[in-house]
């Protein structure tokens, strides 16, 4: 079933064009939501057994015959069955979805009712209001997060312990904190409640905070962190597929995702070294999220509104439409950070506003915007504040102060990437000065 | 060339999570595909189901789990491949993803008329 799922936001990253090798995480989600919409929120873990039964099973025919074609549809006739099986098995047992109703009790409304649940039509909304679920008030951001990955991204425990660096522990508790919120509602999230738009807006900041642990965590391995990338860009599809979640500030939202994923390629090179901006070669960014960037970001100038997301998303424009760091019209950049700084004012903000400035400044501006930064000690462990002062320095012609500061800087490296940069950076010190070098 | 059955045995960390189903079947579809393109792969086979089989025991139907001790010894599936001799088909088995996750590969020749 190519293409159902497949689409411009998705296109040209990673791991082949039919998204097959992602196709048992993106499979468990779907027949995950269409289950516990069937089975009611309450029976979250019944419909988590019955997806892993009907995974093991396809898994391990398709070993020896390869994956058919029209897998999607076979996985959902085959959940349908067990599904059918669990409700005779236990309809006197467990309270099911209260949409059912009575109609459990008899074989031929029970089976005329499972018929319904899974029609296409029926099936289009069920990872949707899956994920608005996932985003209840009661639960923490991180918590959000986790069970998003979990229920809608198909990731385990282990693999989402991984992806943060935390302790497979904690994600743990933070899961089942998370499914104990979600099956104490009632049913699925309504796509027509009346609080529907703050709990889009509360997804939304769910996808920002994926896509950004993807795009700036701290994990070593590249390819876990493009896939967190590919999965928040899955997630705001989906918004944008329903009416009334897609608003201007959504698809800033993708927007702003799509120019930072267009210039994932580039960030790493064939040597597996962290490039910056400055470096990067420039080819390798990805055309087709450029191109759905800038369509997603004339979309978002439809409301009166300027959202956080609106200020990325132009910076992000600016970034990735210009042929050369030179070419960069940092005045407009600095500008829009000026703005991020009264919307929503932080010292990573204030720092990126700092480069900006000394691009357009000279560094000796740059310097001196980084020194007011108020908050300053919040980055005291970010390698990229430490390091962004090296380059200042350097570019100031002071290279034992900036020696200095990239040796602060590798102390706080997070991952073998990150540390190789900062010993190119730390030799250079020694080397001709040359140009400053934004976090990329 | 002879033949030789494998009798995958039941691996004992079997895949958990979507992403290590994906990745297991994606090792045996590559390893089933070095075999053919080599020729020694006569018959897929068939995985098996390791729940609700057994054994009949005798003509009245008698019907029960077994006939193994162990459930790692459960049979999960067979292939037919070719093989000059008893020695290549034992190293042709060694390449089995089954190897990776605790479970083990039975060869055993077909007997020739």
């Amino acid at each position: 079933m190519k293409g159902d799922v497949e689409n411009g936001l998705e296109a040209g990253q990673g791991d082949g064009p039919d998204g097959r090798d992602r196709l048992f995480r993106r499979e468990s989600a779907r027949l995950l939501a269409v289950l516990t919409r069937a089975f009611g929120v309450e029976n979250i873990a019944l419909a988590e057994d019955v997806v892993q039964e009907t995974l093991v099973n396809a898994f391990e025919a398709w070993s020896y015959r390869g994956v058919p074609a029209h897998h999607s549809a076979l996985l959902m006739a085959s959940a349908k069955n067990r599904a059918l099986d669990v409700f005779r098995r236990e309809r006197t047992a467990r309270k099911f979805a209260p949409e059912l109703g009575r109609v459990v009790e008899s074989e031929w409304t029970l089976r005329q009712a499972i018929e319904a649940l899974f029609l296409p039509d029926a099936l289009k909304d069920d990872e949707l209001r899956m994920m608005l679920s996932c985003c209840h008030p009661r639960l923490h951001a991180d918590a959000q997060v986790a069970l998003i990955l979990n229920v809608l991204c198909g990731f385990g425990v282990g693999e989402i312990a991984s992806a943060f660096l935390v302790s497979p522990s904690a994600i743990e508790k933070r899961l089942s904190r998370g499914k104990k919120v979600l099956s104490e509602s009632s049913r699925l999230f309504e796509l027509t409640a009346e609080d529907f738009a703050p709990r889009v807006a509360t997804v939304r900041r769910a996808i920002y905070l994926l896509f950004s642990e993807g795009y700036h965590g701290a994990h070593p391995h590249a390819a876990v962190r493009v896939d967190l990338c590919l999965e928040a860009m899955r997630l705001a599809r989906l918004l944008l597929g329903h009416g009334p979640a897609a608003t201007p500030e959504t698809c800033a939202l993708a927007a702003l995702m799509c120019f930072g994923a267009a210039r994932l390629p580039g960030r790493i090179d064939e040597a597996g070294n962290l490039k910056a901006l400055f470096d990067q070669d420039r080819s390798r960014w990805d055309v087709t999220l450029i191109a759905e960037g800038v369509k997603l970001l004339d979309a978002s100038a439809a409301g009166d509104e300027i959202t956080a997301y609106h200020v990325e998303a132009a910076i992000g424009a600016h970034h990735t439409l210009a042929t050369s760091a030179e070419e960069t019209p940092w005045g407009e950049i600095m500008a829009l950070y000026d703005t991020l700084m009264k919307i929503r004012p932080s010292p990573v903000v204030a720092l990126n506003r700092a480069i900006a400035i000394s691009q357009h400044e000279g560094p000796a501006r740059g310097l001196e915007a980084m020194r007011a930064i108020e908050g300053a000690d919040r980055l005291a462990r970010y390698p990229f504040y430490a390091a962004a002062l090296g380059e200042l320095e350097l570019r100031m012609g002071n290279a034992s102060f900036a020696r200095e500061s990239f040796v602060r800087a590798l102390r706080l490296a997070r991952n073998d990437g990150e540390r190789r940069f900062l010993e190119r950076r730390i030799a250079a010190c020694r080397a001709e000065p040359t140009g400053g070098r934004p976090d990329g | 060339m002879d033949q030789f059955v494998y009798l995958y045995r039941r691996p004992t960390t079997p895949p958990a999570t979507p992403q290590q189903m994906q990745e297991v079947m994606q090792r045996w579809q590559a390893w089933f595909k070095d075999l053919e393109k080599a020729g020694h792969l006569a018959n897929y086979g068939q995985p098996l189901a390791d729940a609700g089989g057994g054994v009949v025991k005798d003509k009245k139907g008698s019907f029960s789990d077994g006939p193994y001790a162990e459930t790692k010894d459960v049979v999960v599936g067979y292939s037919v491949i070719a093989a000059a001799d008893l020695d290549q088909a034992v190293k042709l088995a060694t390449g089995c993803p089954i190897l990776d996750r605790g479970g083990m590969v039975e060869v055993r020749a077909i007997m020739k008329m």
